[in-house]
């Protein structure tokens, strides 16, 4: 039984191309609408934010011994929720550290992201949610925490402090991509939680 | 019909059948017209009397006129008078109870819409306004906020239900599976819910729970990123919560459920599991068959599969 419309030696039936054409020009129409909406959601995964350094105050504000705490605006326009605090000092020499130069500990826990605080009488950094500590450059010493407190890039202008992007570090202290808390740093995991392109290039070496 | 027909534009009237008065068939020409007489007209010259039938009339022919264009009544007809199982008891109930709770959740999320302002400098203040000042604002949000709860707390029951029922097998597991991806559509519910009132409370958990999202490998940080909208906890990341709360996800669950009700209907409900099947030989059981052909089976449907 041949199909309306066949004559002899064609391989697919004029109904089978019109079919065919018409499911796939659909098909483009969806994808049409679908492909920029999705890449409009996800757009920001790409976006690589401005560099922004912002001063935090003279130099002779900060020693190697302590921290001071201070205020910056990690994200403008959004009010209290877009400022974090950061723990700063000078580079302490017992610690093989250089002198001239400025650490910033985020106050980001590396568990789940809670805010830290520098407590002065123990010299650790404790978070409220979950019970990580860390010691004095952010190394975890106790609780959950997968990795040591994150830090900011520091530089010197005009004798001003100032606190640029986040980077992470690993156990050793050395410094990679920023990562979200709860993601272990270094060896294999660098892998596993590949460093996002929102994230800024991490300082060269600690 | 004196009716509602005469009542309507001639474009919406039910065409007369064929052979009748005015139509277009070929049969022969009713007696009163052969004779030469006036055909019997249902209609009154009296306005008075044509209204007051007509408007008897209407409610039955209003809904008869819909029901002829929609096919309403045979589908209703089969998913409310389908036929349930012997032993069918309250337990059946909580999938109906979660519908419920959805629709509370679906029309008090609706108003609230009305009050809120997602912004992040404004939302907590459009909530205290809500709150405090709007007229039931409290009320609504309380429904809204412990309806919540109820509703993942029902899903919880209605999935107890059907696991311990054994209702999940088959024909159902695929009934099984839209349940399932129902419920991880509550959780993201709730979790894109409770940023929304914008306090200390909303803003960490938050926090912690894009967090734990980004510790899954390889996708988790991007996943991360998605959510928030950049890397930080940002501008636009409420309005990205809310746009998920309010549109993205009820419309997935909408969808889902009506994908789970059909095949509810379809594959009909499960006996509970403490009803055997009917191991009597087929002859003593003829006389039951008889007094449910004879309208008498009120309990008289089988175990499996009733409504398929």
């Amino acid at each position: 039984m041949k199909p309306v419309g066949y004559f002899e030696g064609e391989s697919m039936t004029r109904r089978k191309v019109f079919a065919v054409a018409g499911q796939a020009l659909g098909g483009v129409a969806g994808l049409a609408i679908v492909l920029p909406a999705v890449g409009f959601a996800v757009a920001p995964i790409f976006d690589q934010p401005e560099e922004d350094w912002q001063p935090v105050g003279p130099l002779d504000d900060f020693v190697p011994e302590t921290y001071v705490p201070r205020v910056i605006t990690i994200v403008q326009g959004i009010g209290e929720a877009g400022k974090t605090t950061v723990y700063v000092r000078r580079g302490s020499v017992d610690l093989g550290e250089d002198p001239d130069s400025y650490v910033a500990i985020s106050t980001r826990c590396a568990h789940l992201g809670c805010p830290v605080r520098f407590v002065q009488a123990a010299g650790n950094f404790i978070c409220p949610c979950h019970g990580g500590v860390y010691g004095f450059q952010g190394e975890v010493i106790g609780g959950p925490p997968v990795r040591p407190l994150d830090r900011f890039q520091t530089r010197v202008t005009d004798d001003l402090v100032e606190i640029g992007p986040r980077y992470s570090v690993t156990s050793q202290l050395e410094p990679v991509r920023a990562r979200d808390p709860g993601e272990f740093t270094g060896g294999v995991w660098e892998y596993l939680y590949p460093p996002r392109p929102s994230t800024a290039a991490p300082p060269s070496s600690s | 019909m004196p009716d509602l027909q005469k009542l309507l534009p001639p474009p919406m009237r039910r065409p007369p059948k064929p052979g009748h008065p005015n139509g277009a068939g070929n049969g022969d020409a009713p007696a009163a017209l052969k004779n030469g007489d006036e055909p019997e007209s249902p209609v009154t010259d009296n306005p008075g009397k044509r209204l007051t039938t007509g408007v008897k009339d209407a409610p039955a022919d209003l809904v008869g006129w819909v029901d002829e264009r929609m096919g309403a009544t045979s589908f209703l007809t089969a998913m409310l008078m389908r036929k349930i199982p012997k032993g069918t008891n309250w337990f059946y109930t909580l999938g109906s109870a979660t519908l419920f709770a959805f629709v509370v959740q679906a029309i008090t999320g609706v108003f609230l819409a009305m009050y809120y302002t997602p912004s992040p400098v404004e939302a907590y203040a459009s909530i205290t306004h809500l709150t405090n000042d709007v007229f039931l604002g409290e009320f609504v949000r309380g429904m809204h906020k412990w309806g919540a709860s109820v509703m993942v707390i029902l899903i919880f029951v209605h999935m107890a239900r059907t696991f311990f029922f054994g209702a999940y097998k088959y024909p159902r597991e695929i009934n099984w599976v839209i349940g399932v991806v129902l419920l991880i559509l509550t959780m993201t519910m709730g979790f894109t819910g409770y940023l929304l009132p914008f306090d200390q409370r909303s803003y960490w958990a938050t926090i912690v729970g894009v967090n734990i999202n980004g510790t899954g490998p390889l996708v988790g940080p991007y996943l991360s990123d998605f959510l928030r909208a950049g890397p930080e906890f940002g501008a636009t990341t409420l309005q990205r919560f809310y746009a998920i709360h309010m549109l993205l996800v009820p419309g997935a669950i909408i969808a889902m459920i009506g994908a789970h009700l059909y095949l509810v209907v379809k594959m009909g409900t499960t006996a509970p599991p403490w009803l055997r099947a009917d191991r009597k030989p087929k002859e003593s059981r003829s006389h039951e068959v008889d007094a449910i052909a004879n309208g008498d089976g009120a309990n008289g449907s089988s175990g499996n599969g009733a409504a398929s």
